[in-house]
């Protein structure tokens, strides 16, 4: 048997044989290319879509180094500079937000924290739960969606139903309510963790259907082809089936669709932070630090200029690079 | 004595917002000292107004006093509002045995006869109080008010099944076991069952209290006293329409959108002592959005803000870079607060309470409150300096405005090894959602106390559910709230009117506690009752200073400001003054204008 992705498959495959077909016309022979690496050599010229990636890893490196930067700046995110604000008004002394060399992007109203520091944490909360979160609704989508499509029946009724009422559900207010009752403290985590956790585990489950949908419909529209139909009668069972045969033909739309969720998932942190049930002060977050610059937007804009950048910039760059892998690994969606 | 009441005066359940700007072309010089300090057509000059009156002069008879609000008033109804502002402006329409003096600062908060010829003849070691009425007084109809309209008035605080919300002092004092069933459900034919309460004819009026309180006549003084007459008596409705006794009348009122006072002409100058009465009308509007509100200011479409807490951070940045002169900062009476409930380990121990007390920055706290302008001063003890018997930043027995001010790390660790937990401890502090000054307030404390090894954690919770949520003695026990960030101010300025429902044992409540800290001292429960039964006001002065000493002896709080406000006032304002009667409100009653536009 050979390895699914060899394979002409339901999306890619018809150009994917042409391209390897042309290739094999050739004087000499030449080695077979997988879809993987077909798909990176589109990426590779799509150069908005590198650019994308770029950023995103850019992005999650400051991310994860973000107590390594601070520190080699001098900055602590949760330190209070009170000399840097004007008692009387309450706003950073010095232009722009008090941007000096030591405070790159100035300080915050009030109580004076460094804004770079505190965006660099900011960037981890926004960065975690919008991956965590993405993979909890991948990891749910992705079974629940193959065995709707796979069996059938009643599964697929009772799984698409489930579906169709969690896509109908107010999340939003949802979330709310369930934050506002959370405790201080539970299965060994606090504070801000506490928040964390709930964001991810809410926003992944209200994700799921999106891709559940996506994976059902494709799985429908493979469980009959040939191959499928090789393997059972070869004596493949259920499971093989499933995860060896049809699994591997799916990962080109949950890849694209995992792109499209992070950037979404980032957005709805933000929204939740700045309606004031995310991570819990001192804990720093984009959509938090946007909520409190709302008090400040004309004496002091820089405050709320910052986050709102590094909130378009990061889901622009999620997007961009997602677009791309989706160019790349579905050729019949030409622009 | 407001047992089941929120916070002080409702007027700080909501954070009126007036952002602010001026008439720009006649903003004048600041610094004014009296009348002539700024410009006479424009405005009088900063802090023109505070505990001094602007203009005096320049009112004129006639014209409309505009005010603009963010917030309605909880009532209109005298017995049932219980925000600071509607008792302020109730006096436009509504008279009372005794009031506030109208005049600016201190003496402002001492009482003045209204609808009696003179104070109270007090017999009987303080527990009889006999007033005459003024001649001439009379309705919005013409006809005249009567010792037994006033009687009913009284009568209906007694009504809380359909009269809820307001204080409820006078059923304390008069008739605290609750005999009295109240006006609705009255069987007396003339429904005037009280037996507090004697009118022997229709001119004089005699209050028997079964035990001698010595700020009876502060409680006269509230507009919850004010006369009202049976056969316009529309219970619930009442607010909607009170009949006048000032000199102005409703005319028309929408809730929550605007309310137009006309002058009462059965109103005689000659009656009322007290009212200028300047302005031939008085409108208020109300807004849902602050920053519209700001705007009309801006334009000069309105003269004041009618719920006078203060101006929003972005109105007063404006208007204190481009229009000083138009703005007062007065002190308002509010002490802002974090307080230690001792049901919370380790908060029972006296030294962990001092060690959080000595970890605060002190500075920090009160930049998070606005800075010294707009927050108000370092807060040093527990009584608002507008009480009798405060001492202001001179008692200051933990140096929180001296040497400890920005925290005082060594102290602080001191008193941690005394408690018993030299390397720190973990609590919680709970805070109101929608107050993000109070919030920010959280987060220098929790700043601050880290550094000390004091690890907090901030719960923020639906500030509309005080009374239920840190109000409940045992929900606080069990969320563990060790530090809980409050304000309060005094109803009447009494140390009675302030601090009774905060430091009184008899106060815990199960649930709409305000006695947070739990304290259960019977010195201090002894000093209020030394206090209710003396009648000199020397005598109530020094007692006052004392229950302050033991209350902070305690260290049960950690004061953060003497608040002040930052308040607008229109170039055409004159008469304007603040007033300790009204918690550094401007006295509304007498507010005139230089030109009736």
């Amino acid at each position: 048997m050979t390895a699914p992705l060899h394979e002409p498959t339901a999306e890619a495959a018809p150009s994917a044989a042409e391209e390897a077909a042309v290739a094999t016309t050739g004087v000499t022979a030449v080695q077979g290319r997988s879809l993987g690496r077909i798909a990176w050599e589109r990426l590779k010229r799509d150069k908005l879509a590198l650019t994308g990636g770029v950023v995103v890893l850019v992005l999650i490196l400051l991310a994860l180094l973000a107590p390594v930067i601070t520190h080699l700046v001098g900055q602590d995110p949760d330190a209070y500079n009170e000399g840097l604000i004007d008692p009387l008004f309450g706003t950073p002394k010095g232009a722009l937000g008090g941007i000096s060399g030591e405070h790159l992007l100035g300080v915050e109203p009030v109580n004076g924290r460094d804004i770079f520091a505190r965006v660099l944490y900011g960037a981890r909360v926004s960065l975690l739960v919008g991956f965590l979160s993405a993979m909890v609704a991948v990891f749910l989508g992705t079974i629940l969606g193959i065995l709707a499509g796979f069996f059938g029946g009643w599964v697929d009724s009772l799984i698409s139903r489930v579906m169709d009422g969690l896509l109908a559900f107010p999340q939003l207010l949802f979330t709310i309510a369930l934050v506002s009752v959370m405790p201080n403290a539970m299965l060994g985590l606090t504070g801000s963790n506490v928040r964390v956790f709930v964001m991810i585990v809410v926003i992944g489950f209200f994700g799921w259907p999106y891709i559940g949908r996506v994976v059902r419909g494709q799985t429908i529209s493979m469980r009959e082809r040939e191959y499928v139909e090789a393997a059972r009668s070869l004596g493949a069972g259920r499971l093989y089936i499933l995860f060896k045969e049809l699994l591997p033909n799916l990962v080109a739309p949950i890849v694209v669709y995992t792109t499209m969720m992070i950037p979404t998932n980032i957005l709805t942190e933000a929204a939740l932070s700045f309606l004031g049930v995310g991570v819990k002060p001192p804990t720093s977050s984009w959509g938090q630090m946007l909520s409190s610059a709302i008090d400040y937007y004309e004496s002091d804009p820089m405050y709320m200029v910052v986050p709102g950048v590094a909130i378009f910039i990061t889901v622009l760059a999620f997007n961009l690079f997602g677009d791309g892998v989706r160019d790349a690994l579905d050729p019949k969606a030409s622009r | 004595m407001t047992t089941q009441r929120t916070p002080g005066r409702r007027k700080q359940a909501f954070a009126a917002a007036a952002a602010v700007a001026a008439l720009l072309t006649t903003a004048a010089c600041g610094g004014g000292d009296d009348d002539n300090g700024g410009s006479k057509s424009g405005a009088a000059g900063f802090d023109a107004a505070n505990n001094k009156v602007a203009q005096a002069s320049e009112a004129k008879k006639g014209g409309t006093l505009k005010f603009g609000g963010a917030q309605d008033a909880d009532s209109w109804d005298t017995t049932r509002g219980y925000y600071g502002f509607m008792w302020n402006f109730a006096r436009y329409y509504s008279r009372q045995l005794v009031t506030n003096k109208t005049e600016p600062g201190k003496p402002g908060a001492e009482i003045t006869p209204d609808l009696a010829s003179g104070l109270a003849k007090v017999t009987d070691d303080g527990k009889t109080y006999t007033y005459t009425l003024r001649d001439g007084v009379t309705w919005e109809d013409g006809k005249p008010i009567t010792s037994k309209d006033i009687k009913y008035g009284i009568e209906r605080v007694w009504a809380q099944d359909v009269l809820s919300g307001g204080p409820t002092y006078l059923k304390d004092f008069l008739d605290p076991k609750g005999e009295y069933k109240g006006p609705y459900k009255d069987t007396s034919k003339d429904k005037l069952g009280l037996k507090a309460i004697d009118t022997p004819d229709d001119k004089t009026i005699v209050f028997h209290l079964p035990t001698a309180n010595s700020d009876f006549e502060e409680v006269l003084a509230l507009v919850s006293a004010s006369p009202v007459r049976q056969d316009k008596d529309t219970k619930s409705k009442y607010g909607l329409h009170p009949f006048a006794t000032g000199p102005y009348k409703f005319e028309s009122y929408s809730p929550g959108k605007n309310l137009t006072l006309v002058r009462n002409t059965e109103w005689k100058q000659a009656s009322d002592p007290v009212r200028k009465a300047y302005p031939d009308k008085i409108t208020v509007q109300f807004f849902s959005d602050a920053n519209q509100l700001d705007q009309r200011l801006l334009n000069g479409d309105l003269d004041l803000d009618i719920n006078q807490t203060g101006m929003s951070p972005q109105g007063r940045t404006t208007a204190l870079k481009q229009h000083k002169a138009n703005l007062d900062n007065p002190v308002s009476g509010y002490v802002r607060y974090a307080v230690f409930p001792q049901s919370v380990k380790p908060f029972d121990n006296i030294e962990c309470r001092k060690a959080v007390i000595y970890g605060a920055d002190h500075v920090s706290l009160q930049t998070a409150r606005g800075g010294p302008v707009a927050g108000g001063d370092i807060g040093t003890n527990m009584l608002p300096p507008s009480v009798p018997g405060a001492e202001g930043q001179k008692y200051d027995p933990y140096e929180i405005a001296g040497a400890n001010k920005t925290g005082n790390a060594d102290e602080a660790k001191k008193a941690l090894k005394a408690c018993g937990k030299p390397n720190g401890f973990s609590t919680t502090i709970a805070v109101r959602n929608n107050k993000p000054v109070e919030v920010a307030t959280a987060q220098s404390l929790q700043a601050s106390l880290k550094k000390v090894g004091i690890n907090a954690q901030i719960d923020q919770y639906d500030g509309s559910q005080t009374a239920g949520i840190i109000g409940s003695p045992s929900n606080v026990k069990k969320k563990n709230y060790g530090i809980i960030i409050m304000g309060w101010g005094p109803d009447f300025p009494s140390v009675q009117g302030y601090g009774l429902p905060l430091w009184d044992s008899k106060y815990i409540l199960d649930s709409g506690n305000n006695n947070y800290a739990l304290i259960d001292d019977k010195k201090i429960d002894g000093l209020f009752d030394t206090y209710v039964k003396t009648l000199d006001d020397a005598g109530k002065t020094k007692i006052s200073t004392e229950i302050n000493h033991k209350v902070m002896e305690g260290a049960y709080y950690l004061p953060f400001t003497f608040e002040k406000f930052i308040n607008w006032r229109s170039d055409n304002l004159a008469n304007v003054y603040t007033s300790n009667g009204y918690s550094g409100m401007y006295d509304f009653v007498n507010l005139g204008l230089k030109s009736a536009k």
